[in-house]
């Protein structure tokens, strides 16, 4: 196994910056998860590790070597494809002892890891099939199972269930999971799908745009994002957001008022005086909103979604602005119905207008 | 109105294949026409060549025609000479031209597409244009062999094979093959290890099973029909192929029957080949939606 680091880390196609500058620690058997929408480079910075792009500028380390210009073959890493790229000419098992032929490994010894691999993947039946003859899931399995068979230092994944269909992803998740329990292993999972991220990861780092948001624990992340991007990021369904305008301050709180929001009292009290004029961004997750009489929020529902263990309500609020409750799942509500919503002072988090959290 | 469909299918079904039926037999005919003559004398192959009769085995038939062609030249040598050079030519060409195109697709490397656009550029050059520099360059070239080092080319089988290994339509065919191909196969391989050479031979060869037929096919038929070339280039009988060996039939005592059955021996290995690669050769010109 092998701690992975990367030092100012930059990655650029002529004038064009894709990764700019990136610093991150992967210790040794941690699952280190990428996260971020589409176009944000987390898949880049996955490809730079796996040695499959070139690092145009900082520092890569796995373990205690600098891997910056040795080919992938030479960095200890095994990598785990969105598509499989299972080899559609040879055999499940022919697949699973690619790594090891390459390496010419005695036949005794590649039996014995395919064999091994088979069984901790549960597919000791189908190693004489080809591929073509094997189920989505099941080509997952052999993807994963050739990245264990040679017991790389890191595991890398890139987007690998984003081909499966709902039920199986959660299967393959919990089988993931499972895996990094069992092996121990240093993983590096690339996804843009926040739950994946949550379920899994020891660590996750949010990127955007080329550049690494935030780093952190999934609680963390959730209950501590460091600007409204990883706010809106982190989190299903999306944390709600409020244009305010701080009225006044003092020793009591924050008096705040906003275009859809009457004017309401926030118990804030160390940076008080230094937020008192400003225009900030509050966001409260749909999970911390509740219905209340006196609530601060006002809105017509405009769609109930009965999810069994909970009801997700949209609300279209005075000023036009839609809002998610998530509420229990017996609640009762209709389409047009007025509600009146609250939430706790201490589930609010503020954004400065640069999307910055409010220091306090 | 089901019933009207079934009946439009049908009909449609008739007329189509009625239509590639009377293709497939406008390009039989001059087949059947060279087959049925080989077996007849020179003087009913002329008569009947103004009926029906002429694609029929009627009349005095015989395979004397097959007998004589080969006593009027060494068919069997020449014969010999084109499946030798046709086939080193064809397993060398495979080799080096989908080693270029695996160089091109998938290793990045500077110039990589001022070389690729200079290789297809070749392709309008017609080859009578470069013949005589050709023959110039391929006169004086050393040649370390059974003899030891020797100079000039002229009168072998490597003339004829060496300066046809490589060009620019089966280059393109590979590239154009190995650019559907997916990425993350040649990915997956370097990560588990694998060097270009065995990203070539493990991976990418394997899945190109029907660009090599098409390659082999094109090739094949190239080099079997050469004509100008090793007229230019072979002036010994020993080293003469087929195409060549054809004009000793048209020196004195011409002989219809004897041309007729030396065509329909040395049109054999084509058809033979193209039969054995077929599937694979449609399947890949269907694939790189490249026209034979």
């Amino acid at each position: 196994m092998a701690s992975v680091s990367l030092k100012n880390v930059r990655k650029n196609y002529g004038a064009a910056d894709i990764i700019k500058g990136v610093d991150i620690d992967i210790a040794d058997g941690e699952f280190c998860v990428f996260v971020g929408p589409s176009g944000c480079g987390k898949s880049t910075l996955l490809r730079m590790i796996a040695g499959l792009e070139d690092i145009s500028g900082g520092t890569l380390s796995i373990g205690d070597r600098v891997v910056n210009d040795l080919p992938p073959k030479d960095r200890s890493i095994a990598m785990v494809f969105q598509s499989y790229a299972i080899f559609p000419h040879m055999t499940v098992r022919e697949n699973l002892a690619f790594g090891l032929t390459i390496a010419n490994a005695p036949k005794v010894e590649k039996d014995a890891k395919v064999a091994e691999a088979a069984r901790i993947l549960q597919m000791e039946h189908l190693l004489e099939r080809r591929p073509s003859q094997l189920s989505g899931g099941q080509r997952q399995r052999v993807a994963i199972g050739r990245a264990i068979v040679r017991k790389p230092g890191v595991f890398l994944f890139d987007e690998p269930l984003s081909n499966l269909d709902a039920a199986l992803r959660v299967d393959m998740r919990m089988e993931l999971a499972k895996l990094h329990n069992d092996l121990g292993a240093t993983m590096v999972y690339v996804t843009h799908d926040q739950v994946e991220a949550m379920t899994l990861a020891d660590k996750i780092v949010v990127l955007n745009a080329g550049i690494v948001q935030q780093v952190g624990s999934p609680l963390e992340l959730y209950h501590c994002p460091v600007n409204k991007f990883v706010a809106g990021f982190i989190g299903s369904p999306k944390m709600n957001f409020f244009d305010l305008m701080v009225e006044s301050g003092d020793d009591a709180g924050l008096r705040i008022s906003g275009p859809a929001l009457q004017e309401f009292s926030l118990p804030l009290t160390g940076a008080a005086e230094r937020l008192v004029g400003k225009k900030l961004t509050m966001g409260v997750r749909p999970h911390d909103l509740y219905l209340s009489g006196d609530g601060p929020l006002k809105g017509t529902v405009i769609l109930v979604e009965h999810l069994g263990n909970e009801t997700l309500v949209s609300l279209s609020l005075t000023n036009g602005q839609a809002v998610i409750v998530a509420l229990d799942g017996d609640t009762e509500c209709r389409v047009g119905q007025t509600l009146k919503v609250g939430f706790p002072a201490n589930k609010v988090h503020l954004f400065e207008e640069n999307g910055n959290r409010v220091a306090v | 109105m089901a019933q009207l469909s079934a009946d439009n299918h049908g009909l449609r079904l008739v007329v189509r294949y009625t239509v590639l039926g009377l293709i497939a037999l406008i390009f039989v005919f001059p087949l059947v026409f060279m087959l049925m003559s080989s077996l007849k004398p020179d003087a009913q192959l002329l008569s009947d060549t103004r009926s029906l009769r002429a694609f029929l085995p009627v009349g005095d038939i015989s395979l004397d025609n097959y007998f004589d062609a080969f006593r009027r030249a060494p068919v069997g040598l020449f014969i010999f000479n084109s499946v030798i050079v046709t086939g080193v030519t064809v397993v060398l060409t495979l080799f080096i031209c989908s080693a270029a195109a695996f160089a091109f697709v998938f290793v990045d490397w500077r110039g990589r597409d001022l070389v690729l656009t200079l290789i297809l550029a070749t392709l309008i050059v017609p080859f009578e244009t470069i013949a005589i520099p050709l023959l110039l360059i391929a006169s004086k070239l050393p040649w370390l062999g059974f003899d030891g080092l020797t100079y000039g080319w002229l009168n072998s089988y490597q003339v004829q094979i060496i300066p046809f290994v490589a060009d620019g339509l089966t280059i393109f065919l590979f590239v154009q093959y190995f650019k559907d191909l997916p990425g993350e196969l040649i990915e997956a391989a370097r990560v588990e290890g694998a060097s270009w050479w065995q990203v070539y031979r493990r991976v990418v060869i394997p899945l190109a099973g029907p660009v090599l037929a098409t390659a082999a096919i094109l090739k094949f038929l190239v080099m079997y029909n050469q004509y100008l070339w090793p007229l230019m280039v072979v002036q010994e009988e020993r080293y003469r192929p087929v195409m060549v060996g054809l004009q000793y039939f048209f020196q004195l005592n011409r002989a219809w029957g004897e041309i007729m059955a030396y065509l329909s021996l040395i049109t054999v290995p084509v058809l033979a080949f193209y039969l054995f690669l077929q599937r694979a050769f449609i399947a890949s010109i269907a694939s790189t939606g490249v026209k034979g």
